[in-house]
């Protein structure tokens, strides 16, 4: 079967960046906090007006902003934190199963974490979360799954 | 949660600065309404009456490249050369203009508009003759009328043979507006 591949020229960067500022920051602040969120913000969307230029088709751009984002914060998360650093969560839009689970997300490894979030606070499909994380999909399926597990012991059940 | 204005505005400064951008713009307003500014790092590449975003954009990013962001700090002198022009502080504008994209007849034809001084007018015909195209009239009207920098690059100061306003992009209320600003009766 043949997949339709979308090969619309890219919107001038005003629309992408408008189309998901909002979203991406939320996604930074659950993954980082509100106070680190706030530079990573800037980064990622620095980031993306780098490689802007080069892009050929606006082929999901939703799931390149993500993507970016994500390792704009594992690289930011690597870093040495205080360990009490522990971010406040943003659970106002997501599933109420889902926020249960992330109240303990600040405590996975960053890209257990990250492969979570994306998929169960964004719906975001593994083969887009294996492109956020510049892995295989079974890798993303493998860090969420794990990521899940992990939560479970937690404290959920 | 949206971004707070304040992260909004950090981002869209440090884009600017960054050197990243192929367009800066913003929506500023004048007397004659709003008007879309927009400038490449060589200079002033558009100014737009009735800006619609959908539309300006697109053809920003056509001609100058995809990395078209609203970005208010690099339009402050832009915005202020015009606020000084319609304040009636300004007679001629120091901005520098970027139409390196246009076809080399409507660069050649805008060089010559620029040298029409304020307050005074000139034919379509004249200016034909100026580039040594007399026969041009018509082809300097359409360069006139495509014009992408209006106010900045005089074309309200072109007129028709017998003095009459004829066509301007920006409607000709605004090309009478502009005129009689210069002191010009129309």
């Amino acid at each position: 079967m043949m997949t339709t591949v979308s090969m619309r020229d890219a919107p001038p960067f005003e629309r992408f960046y408008e189309a998901h500022r909002d979203e991406v920051f939320r996604y930074l602040v659950r993954l980082l906090g509100r106070d680190a969120a706030e530079d990573a913000f800037q980064e990622t969307f620095l980031r993306a007006l780098r490689a802007y230029g080069g892009l050929r088709h606006a082929g999901n751009l939703r799931a390149w902003a993500f993507a970016i984002a994500t390792r704009v914060a594992i690289d930011d998360r690597r870093r040495v934190r205080p360990a009490d650093d522990v971010p406040e969560l943003e659970t106002e839009d997501s599933r109420p199963a889902y926020a249960e689970l992330e109240r303990f997300a600040a405590e996975l490894p960053p890209t257990e974490r990250a492969a979570v979030v994306l998929r169960y606070g964004y719906d975001l499909a593994y083969a887009e979360i294996a492109a956020a994380l510049d892995s295989t999909e079974e890798a993303a399926r493998a860090a969420a799954s794990s990521g899940v597990r992990r939560l479970r012991r937690k404290g959920i059940r | 949660m949206t971004v707070p204005a304040s992260i909004d505005r950090r981002f869209r400064d440090a884009a600017a600065e960054s050197g990243l951008l192929d367009v800066a713009y913003d929506v500023t307003d004048s007397p004659l309404g709003p008007l879309l500014v927009a400038a490449t790092e060589r200079g002033v590449c558009r100014i737009a009456f009735a800006p619609e975003a959908e539309r300006d954009l697109e053809e920003l990013a056509r001609l100058h490249g995809t990395r078209v962001l609203r970005s208010p700090r690099p339009l402050e002198s832009v915005r202020r050369e015009l606020d000084d022009y319609f304040e009636r502080r300004r007679r001629a504008f120091d901005l520098v203009v970027d139409v390196a994209a246009l076809p080399a007849f409507q660069r050649l034809v805008l060089e010559e508009l620029a040298r029409v001084p304020y307050g005074e007018t000139a034919t379509y015909g004249g200016l034909a003759a100026r580039i040594g195209r007399p026969r041009a009239a018509r082809a300097v009207g359409g360069a006139l009328n495509r014009n992408p920098i209006p106010i900045v690059l005089p074309c309200h100061r072109v007129v028709g043979a017998s003095g009459k306003l004829v066509g301007y992009a920006g409607g000709l209320e605004r090309k009478r507006a502009l005129l009689e600003l210069e002191g010009v009766a129309a």
